[in-house]
């Protein structure tokens, strides 16, 4: 299990480079290429996503960043296949890899979803209709999520406990006893304190922080290969902010949870995650480590938001650098690159036509970026990438 | 809450003779002072709804705001900063103690128990921003309506000059003059708090509560809002009292910072001191809590146990003393008072505005660890490596 950060990185860079060719490395989770999603609306198409590429390597933790609209949380719902009825994944792929030693009991679902498994384990999400039984046996149970607001994911009407026996029941364990006791297992997992009484309380009992950690515990309690985390702490206070980054630390050093945790917020980024992806108007335009993301960010918009946050010990009263206008409204199309009217470091015609592929950097760790100024560096390095849109 | 009243009735209230619109001298004391302030919410239950608890939403918060300065409130939800700033301007009713500002005409007037013609009177000098700017903009008036009301109601314009001064509002929070006519959906987040803003800059008020203003806001554009807040506190000369519960940005913006804990002032002090030397435990903790932008510097501190404990039935002695590390016998038996620090125990620093205080037993003893600070590396990365040399190349 690789539990410290960056512990899988460097020996792989070789293979690493081969995969942005190909389906992705076999150490990943979840491989996501050009991933499209489209809205359908009265007012016309949105596209929220325009050819997103990415892994989730095995028991580490993705970071996807990006300002409200980028399309973090459209991301996270394509793969878990709960995009509201307007959204449709029109072209990419997503591939799972379930773990091989993670073997279950039968129920008629997972013998769909071992049908819909090829002969290495991998299944395309994209191919599965979002009702199918082989996407239920995923969805919740190999591949978990937790969103922001736990007040509006968890049943009002409903204990706790019963909820997350729930989820055991359906792809576990269907014992109501066996159930109960494991659900009770899952909240002493989570650090609640006094987990049996927590079981029977209901939801509206809880403060938010302890009814985040009674949304992990409910999608820890199948044992999910993945989970896929939206934003879990921007509703809360930093001292429980604090106690759930340090929760999700535990889970990815004790049990090698892979995790794809989405955040706006750059100082939890930093705390958590092993690599990073930032996003701007559905594409992804920077992906590196976390220490390169911080260290030697490239991407003029990652550089820009990097610099517009208030850090503790900065000199005192200088203004913060802000990044000019604001995020484009979703119907409005940007030609070419889609930060130009907002980019510090705009070259000319090329950004405002031309929509830049993503270029490899050199080095020993991947660092992706999307931007013509490095146009050069990838005619030296020569690594081609997948087509620009 | 030793003080006397200076005005018991503010219709007595002492004229201010040195009124001039320059910059006032610091000698004529705070903008603001609040003593002692409390608002209890009662708790109603029982077949006759009688009233069974109080919620002590604030119970005897003190602070001063002196002119020209920011003050901070900060604290986790439910500590009651944000009721602390409504009942400064009695947008909620006062249950017991002073609030005394000092208006520029009418000298020192006793908020607390203002009647309807003085507070029509004091309250455009004190004016509000919300937290959320969808809902505190009238979704069917244009955004020069909006903008106007306070000055329409107040009757101080009206026809062309009430429009010039709309559009001088528009430009000087960064928008357009045309934008009068749009209504607030047409806006995005940072923009909406920018028409805020300019309502309440409407009335040329002294003493603006900011009530989390930025935190619905990307961080882009949570940037473009903080350095507008500043460069119009330089330009106009107001004075803040911030409400916030992200301490990095507090650091920022404040000179001066207010911890609560369960509607209970906790420390107040220089901002710089306080992320240096905490001198309350709870502001130890909260300070290590924050997520600091560098992977360099991952969190040391061990998060804070349990839960803020409610106001309606809050613990004995020292409300942190349940979840405090430090926590000793006399912490459960006896409320420490809000005191003074001498600057030779970790108090306040020479040239500091006003002095430390802290409501702890043990302040003096503790040994607190202050903010982590990002290394200075980490803000190389992104100010030094410009990419200046690439684009020089690259252009075609």
């Amino acid at each position: 299990m690789t539990t410290r950060r960056r512990a899988s990185g460097g020996s792989r860079a070789g293979d690493r480079r081969a995969d942005d060719l190909g389906r992705g490395s076999s150490d990943a989770i979840i491989t996501v290429r050009d991933l499209q999603v489209e809205y359908k609306t009265t007012l016309g198409k949105v596209n929220a996503l325009n050819g997103v590429s990415f892994d989730v390597p095995r028991g580490s933790v993705l970071g996807v960043v990006g300002e409200s609209g980028s399309g973090k949380s459209v991301t996270a719902r394509a793969i878990m296949q709960i995009l509201e009825r307007a959204g449709k994944i029109t072209d990419g792929s997503i591939v799972f890899r379930r773990p091989a030693d993670d073997r279950r009991e039968s129920t008629q679902q997972e013998d769909e979803l071992e049908a819909a498994l090829d002969s290495s384990g991998e299944v395309d999400i994209t191919r599965l209709k979002p009702t199918s039984d082989a996407m239920r046996a995923i969805r919740g149970s190999e591949i978990a999520m937790i969103f922001q607001e736990p007040m509006s994911s968890l049943n009002p009407v409903y204990t706790i406990g019963f909820q997350i026996q729930e989820a055991i029941r359906l792809h576990q364990n269907p014992d109501k006893k066996e159930s109960w006791a494991q659900a009770i297992d899952m909240l002493d997992q989570v650090g609640m304190p006094n987990p049996a009484r927590i079981a029977d309380s209901y939801p509206h009992e809880l403060s938010g922080g302890m009814r985040q950690r009674a949304m992990i515990a409910m999608a820890l309690s199948c044992h999910p290969a993945l989970l896929i985390a939206d934003e879990p702490t921007t509703a809360l206070d930093v001292t429980t902010e604090a106690q759930i980054l340090a929760l999700m630390r535990r889970l990815k050093e004790e049990i090698g949870m892979s995790i794809l945790f989405i955040t706006h917020s750059m100082g939890v980024v930093a705390q958590l995650c092993d690599e990073v992806i930032v996003m701007y108007q559905g594409r992804v335009v920077e992906r590196a480590s976390v220490e390169d993301i911080f260290y030697h960010p490239k991407h003029p918009y990652t550089r820009s938001l990097l610099r517009s946050i208030p850090r503790i010990g900065a000199a005192e009263h200088t203004p913060l650098e802000v990044i000019k206008g604001s995020v484009p409204d979703p119907y409005t199309k940007v030609s070419g690159c889609s930060f130009h009217p907002r980019c510090p470091d705009f070259i000319g015609d090329v950004c405002r036509t031309v929509i830049p592929p993503e270029t490899l950097l050199p080095g020993a760790e991947r660092h992706g970026v999307r931007c013509h100024l490095y146009d050069d560096e990838r005619a030296l390095a020569g690594s081609t990438t997948e087509a620009s849109r | 809450m030793t003080e006397t009243k200076q005005s018991t009735n503010p219709k007595r209230a002492i004229q201010d003779s040195s009124h001039s619109a320059e910059p006032r001298e610091p000698a004529e004391g705070p903008l603001l002072e609040v003593r002692g302030l409390q608002k209890h919410f009662p708790i109603k239950g029982g077949a006759m709804r009688r009233v069974i608890g109080q919620v002590k939403a604030v119970d005897g918060v003190s602070l001063t705001v002196d002119r020209g300065e920011t003050v901070a409130i900060v604290g986790e939800s439910g500590c009651g900063k944000s009721t602390t700033g409504r009942t400064i301007i009695r947008l909620e009713e006062p249950t017991g103690g002073e609030v005394i500002f000092r208006h520029p005409e009418l000298g020192p007037v006793h908020i607390e128990d203002a009647d309807t013609k003085t507070l029509d009177k004091v309250r455009p000098k004190m004016q509000f921003i919300f937290q959320d700017p969808m809902a505190s903009l009238d979704s069917r008036m244009t955004v020069g309506r909006v903008i106007a009301e306070p000055l329409v109601i107040n009757k101080v314009l009206k026809g062309q000059a009430l429009r010039d001064k709309v559009a001088d509002l528009l430009t000087v929070v960064g928008l357009r003059p045309e934008h009068a006519s749009r209504y607030p959906h047409a806006f995005s987040g940072g923009q909406r708090q920018r028409i805020g803003i300019a309502r309440a800059l409407a009335l040329d008020p002294d003493l603006i509560i900011c009530d989390e203003p930025v935190s619905a806001l990307d961080v882009s554009v949570q940037a473009q809002v903080i350095n507008l807040l500043e460069d119009l506190q330089e330009r106009l000369g107001l004075t803040y009292l911030f409400i916030s519960h992200d301490l990095s940005v507090v650091e920022h913006i404040s000179d001066r910072v207010v911890v609560m804990y369960v509607g209970r002032v906790v420390e107040i002090s220089d901002t710089k001191e306080l992320y240096k030397r905490p001198l309350h435990p709870y502001t130890e903790a909260l300070l290590g809590a924050v997520p600091q932008p560098d992977p360099r510097k991952l969190h040391v501190m061990e998060p804070l146990k349990g839960e803020v404990p409610s106001p309606a039935n809050p613990p004995s002695g020292c409300y942190f003393h349940t979840r405090c590390k430090y926590a000793q016998q006399k912490c459960t038996d006896e409320t420490p008072e809000l005191r003074e620090i001498s600057s030779d125990r970790g108090g306040s620093a020479a040239g500091a505005r006003r002095p430390r205080m802290v409501a702890c037993h043990f302040a003096e003893e503790l040994e607190l660890t202050g903010a982590v600070v990002p290394s200075p590396d980490a803000f190389k990365a992104v100010e030094t490596e410009t990419s200046v040399q690439l684009k020089s190349g690259d252009l075609e």
